[in-house]
């Protein structure tokens, strides 16, 4: 078994996949650490000395003048405002430079799309360029049962998404310490906030380090992606060309973008896969698209999601006739 | 141990209501070199792909060296190499890579194995390039070195000679009358030319329509239906003499065909240069493809 696996990351490797993410990854970030630079210099132009209380307090009176205007966003924007009064009352610096702080909102930013984008690269031809290099028929004429050979690839799918995480990690904080230097670990961050009845609940408030924050974060986003993976997986396995089955799963996630910020009165939306992905605000304390979410609600729907679609992956791989 | 390698019992494939393959049986046996022939489309490729587990079929059973295939795929599998169709393997690995993968699926093969087969298919020189660089013939080769890696009993080859250049195809043929008589293997080949099977196999079977319509040794099957074809001077008296001593079957403008015989051509020759006729080319011929399945089907023609 483990020798199989072996071999199905042999494949990946042969065709470079992990160079092509670990490069994509690259640009991307040197993209975004100089925007970063460049923006808080900005601000530093713009304030001067000021202090960040001052700069925090008027962002709230900005906000609230907002507030008559702002119509369906009026709830949200009232949480925000609070969560800043929050900080704000505790003497905590919501936003510390340094390297940590860049990578908790690369993170909080990325999960939703970027890093599921990068696992497809790897997921969607895992079974489908076997059939269209036609390899897959000497790989089902040995004597290893198909469930086996299905299992070996969904193994080296799960190692794939872990080394992608890994190298996101790794590879955004080896730019950003250099550009904003390695301070802040354990700069205290909240965490804990839920939206009840449109009312932030500051009762479960908590603070942790930055450090313990971002590994919650990396957590959560390798659920996200290893989710997404399974279901490109299926339709790699349903699908013949690995084209249509990356534009299939293109248009789920973008259309789970949209509809994140349109289903609030559809209440039913919260089953689709598509509208559970933005674990990420449930951390930050940002209202979940549709009431009553919550952090274990959406991690229960993935994971439904995610065995429905490891299923349907082995019941159909197991009996389908390959002409 | 039986002699017995493969067997096929009453195969039957349906899709939707379309019957693809209608109940065929057949038996190889150790050692012999076995043709399936038919056109395109007759169900040849169908048939190998479930012999080989990749179709299953609506009914019947296939036995691996007395292992059912459905019931114990892992067993039967392990006697058995395939290659179906074209050899396809990974482009962006070696040669060598591509074998190792393919070794890793089956258990216990050695590196001196792997280094064995790829001399036995002469690739030693090449074999750490990647398959992207080799030419139709080095991938043939190599996907015969993949199929030979776990020292099968039964050897399954599609349309082995497909695309191969005409010192290719000969090639290829010597190795593979080499495997079933020194090696001791079950060959067995497809192909829609009958010339083909005819310098390669020891039996055929032709099928036509999802049915097989002749079993039968290579010899006995051409000897029924060779022709001579015969260009007499003069063509007048030649005839009537010809005709005297076995059937025409048809007249050409100059030439005469009748049924071959081994055992008595060289008598009509005599007889007819005794009555003062010129034999000016006595010329053995094989059917076509065509007229063979004409012949067997009833005028059925090929669709």
């Amino acid at each position: 078994m483990i020798s199989l696996v072996q071999n199905e990351l042999m494949k990946l490797l042969g065709k470079r996949r992990f160079m092509i993410i670990a490069a994509i990854i690259v640009v991307l970030l040197s993209l975004f650490t100089y925007a970063q630079s460049r923006q808080s210099e900005a601000v530093k132009e713009r304030l001067g000395d000021v202090d960040w209380r001052t700069e925090l307090q008027q962002r709230i009176v900005d906000w609230q003048n907002r507030l008559s205007s702002a119509g369906q966003w009026k709830d949200q924007l009232q949480i925000q405002i609070q969560q800043y009064q929050y900080y704000l009352d505790h003497d905590v610096n919501p936003s510390e430079p340094g390297a940590p702080t860049f990578i908790r909102g690369f993170v909080e930013n990325s999960a939703e799309l970027f890093l599921p984008l990068l696992v497809m690269i790897v997921a969607v031809d895992l079974v489908s360029s076997e059939r269209s290099m036609g390899t897959i028929k000497l790989l089902l004429t040995r004597p290893v049962s198909r469930f086996k050979v299905l299992l070996s690839k969904y193994i080296a799918l799960i190692l794939s998404v872990s080394l992608i995480i890994f190298l996101f990690g790794l590879l955004s904080f080896l730019i950003s310490a250099v550009m904003f230097g390695n301070q802040g670990w354990s700069a205290p961050v909240l965490t804990g906030f839920s939206v009840q009845g449109g009312e932030l609940n500051i009762a479960g408030v908590r603070l942790v380090s930055q450090s313990r924050y971002i590994l919650q974060q990396f957590g959560l986003a390798w659920f996200i992606s290893l989710v997404v993976g399974t279901l490109s997986f299926m339709l790699s396995i349903l699908m013949r060309s690995s084209a249509a089955g990356m534009g299939t799963m293109l248009a789920c996630l973008i259309s789970g973008a949209i509809l994140s910020s349109m289903v609030s009165s559809w209440e039913s939306a919260k089953y689709l896969f598509m509208v559970n992905l933005g674990l990420m605000d449930y951390m930050s304390g940002s209202a979940p698209p549709v009431e009553g979410m919550t952090l274990g609600f959406s991690l229960a729907v993935l994971a439904v999601w995610m065995l429905g679609a490891l299923a349907v992956s082995f019941t159909v791989f197991m009996r389908k006739d390959i002409y | 141990m039986s002699d017995i390698t493969l067997s096929v019992n009453g195969l039957r494939k349906v899709i939707g209501k379309r019957v693809i393959i209608k109940d065929l049986s057949f038996e190889l046996k150790r050692g012999e070199v076995f043709g399936f022939l038919g056109p395109n489309g007759a169900g040849k490729t169908t048939t190998i792909r479930m012999l080989v587990g990749l179709i299953k079929p609506t009914a019947g059973s296939i036995r691996i060296c007395g292992l059912d295939i459905s019931k114990q795929f892992t067993k039967a599998m392990s006697h058995l190499g395939c290659i179906v169709e074209n050899p396809e393997l990974y482009p962006f690995l070696s040669g060598l890579h591509n074998l190792r993968h393919f070794a890793v699926m089956l258990s216990g093969i050695s590196h001196e194995r792997i280094d064995e087969v790829v001399r036995l298919v002469g690739m030693q020189d090449r074999i750490q390039d990647k398959v992207s660089t080799y030419s139709l013939g080095m991938r043939q080769r190599l996907g015969i070195a993949q199929a030979l890696l776990g020292k099968p009993d039964v050897l399954i080859l599609d349309e082995p000679t497909n695309g191969l250049d005409p010192s290719g195809i000969r090639e290829m043929r010597a190795f593979i009358r080499f495997l079933a008589e020194e090696e001791g293997l079950t060959v067995l080949v497809s192909s829609h030319l009958l010339h083909e099977i005819q310098l390669m196999c020891d039996r055929v079977a032709i099928i036509s329509k999802g049915e097989i319509i002749r079993i039968d040794t290579v010899h006995e099957l051409l000897s029924s239906e060779e022709r001579l074809v015969w260009r007499l001077q003069p063509e007048a008296l030649g005839k009537s003499v010809l005709g005297g001593l076995t059937e025409i079957l048809s007249e050409d403008e100059g030439s005469v065909t009748t049924p071959y015989s081994e055992r008595l051509a060289g008598e009509w020759n005599r007889l007819l240069v005794e009555a003062g006729v010129r034999v000016l080319e006595m010329n053995r011929k094989l059917p076509a493809l065509e007229d063979l399945f004409l012949e067997l089907t009833g005028g059925e023609a090929i669709d």
